[in-house]
């Protein structure tokens, strides 16, 4: 059993020091498509956590019987299922949103943080490790794609979980919203803001200069 | 990796045991969770005819109210009819969209006869009467839908109880451009169609006009900019809907009010 410091880092590490996002560049995709509405955000954010999270578990606990010519296929076929599971549920319980975000749902199954970390970590490591490491995935991803959601909303539209904050002013109020943020590639702007900031405070992310 | 694995038996067996794992659970999922499924579906096709209509408000009991105020009803296009099931459904569950593609249940549209581009029109359609607190019809609700740019535009049509002044439209489902027609589902756009006049004066012919310049305060349409193939397809479908060959024959008889209490 691995010690709790390894845990925790296989866990948290993921936020800032190695976040899947700001640091591997993966997931970029839904990260500009469903982060206009925190809501759709956070919902989103669930499902590739939970995916990710259990992907890698159940990709780990028969990664001793998976032949190696067709595992490829075999991570893909349990992380389809997953997503299919996640999209049926989000239909019978979250049906608004499931109808927005029902087709970003659907590509997490090629999202490259489920791929990635079921290769690179679920393939080699025990299931316990696995499934940390894919929450831990998960939450660096939900982390830069809430913080993005959050600016995006809040000063896209003036509100945050559909709730007005900030009067716009073709209600009567003060606040003329930022009509880009509202746009998906506003998100590319918000991410590499992120990505400067962690590395600032984090120089060892830069890559060295060639 | 042990080298057993890489056997062509355990490779099969492998796959086809997760294979077969993998099903069951997502069968399980699909099937154990219709129901809500459904029901959510229905919900939210209530809440659109109520949005259509012009009486949906934020924070409302969409059932409750869809229950008291409106009356789902049938009617058959052909011989105007008003059969309590169609396709064994009755009429909340009844789908048009599902009966337009059944043979059995629709006619084949000619070529010069099909300019919305539906392909087949359901036999049995399916409307929404909305009356008043005297139990006057006060609005009646139509499905309408057409061919874009893309893809089918999925709409409903609210008539004031002259059946000839729009109350509302909602298109609620569509595979159009975002940001450009896209738009036929902003409600900004939508309000344009508020108190125009699908038909002329003496009720003939099909006046809804969706241009650019729009002159005729009656009929005309601003058309979405950008957007020309869109706005055509929405003309073409209004033309369509509300002609003899659709809806027309049948909002005539309600008018006379043949069908009103059927």
């Amino acid at each position: 059993m691995a010690s709790s410091k390894e845990m925790k880092e296989v866990l948290f590490g993921p936020i800032f020091a190695n976040n899947p996002i700001a640091l591997q560049i993966l997931g970029i995709c839904s990260a500009l498509a469903v982060t206009s509405k925190m809501e759709n955000t956070l919902v989103m954010c669930i499902a590739l956590t939970f995916v990710v999270a259990f992907s890698n578990l159940f990709i780990s606990i028969i990664r001793n019987h998976i032949p190696s010519s067709v595992r490829i296929i075999v991570q893909m076929t349990i992380i389809a299922s997953l997503v299919i599971v996640v999209d049926q549920v989000l239909r019978a319980y979250a049906y608004s949103v499931a109808k927005e975000i029902s087709v970003f749902v659907a590509l997490i199954i090629t999202n490259c943080i489920v791929m990635g970390r079921a290769e690179a970590y679920a393939m080699k490591s025990p299931p316990f490790m696995s499934f940390l490491d894919g929450l831990g995935n998960g939450l660096g991803y939900s982390f830069v794609l809430l913080v993005v959601g959050f600016i995006r909303e809040l000063f896209g539209s003036g509100s945050l979980f559909g709730t007005q904050i900030l009067p716009v002013v073709s209600e009567g109020g003060w606040f003329q919203p930022v009509g880009l943020l509202v746009l998906p590639p506003s998100a590319f702007f918000i991410i590499g803001g992120i990505i400067w900031v962690l590395r600032t405070f984090r120089p060892e992310q830069v890559e060295p200069k060639e | 990796m042990s080298k057993k694995n890489e056997s062509l038996g355990k490779t099969v067996f492998v796959v086809v045991a997760l294979c077969l794992v993998c099903s069951i659970i997502v069968a399980g999922a699909a099937v154990g969770l219709k129901p809500l499924q459904q029901k959510n579906a229905a919900l939210d096709m209530q809440r659109n005819v109520l949005d259509a209509a012009g009486i949906l408000e934020p924070g409302m009991d969409v059932v409750e109210i869809f229950e008291q105020r409106v009356a789902t009803r049938l009617v058959n296009l052909n011989d105007f009819a008003t059969p309590e099931t169609a396709d064994g459904k009755n009429a909340t569950q009844y789908s048009p969209r599902m009966a337009a593609q059944d043979p059995d249940l629709s006619t084949n549209l000619s070529k010069s006869e099909d300019i919305a581009g539906i392909g087949r029109r359901e036999d049995v359609a399916q409307v929404y009467f909305i009356n008043n607190e005297q139990g006057e019809l006060q609005t009646l609700v139509v499905h309408i839908r057409g061919y874009g740019l893309w893809g089918t535009m999925y709409g409903l049509l609210a008539l004031d109880s002259d059946l000839n002044t729009i109350r509302g439209i909602n298109f609620y489902e569509h595979s159009e451009t975002p940001g450009l027609g896209g738009e036929i589902q902003n409600p900004r756009w939508a309000a344009n169609w508020e108190g125009k006049k699908v038909y002329g004066d003496q009720l003939e012919q099909v006046q809804i006009d969706v241009t650019k310049n729009a002159t005729d305060e009656a009929h005309d349409i601003d058309a979405l900019s950008g957007a020309t193939l869109t706005s055509n397809g929405v003309e073409n479908l209004m033309q369509y809907w509300f002609s003899d060959k659709a809806y027309g024959p049948m909002l005539d008889k309600i008018r006379k009010g043949e069908l009103n209490n059927g």
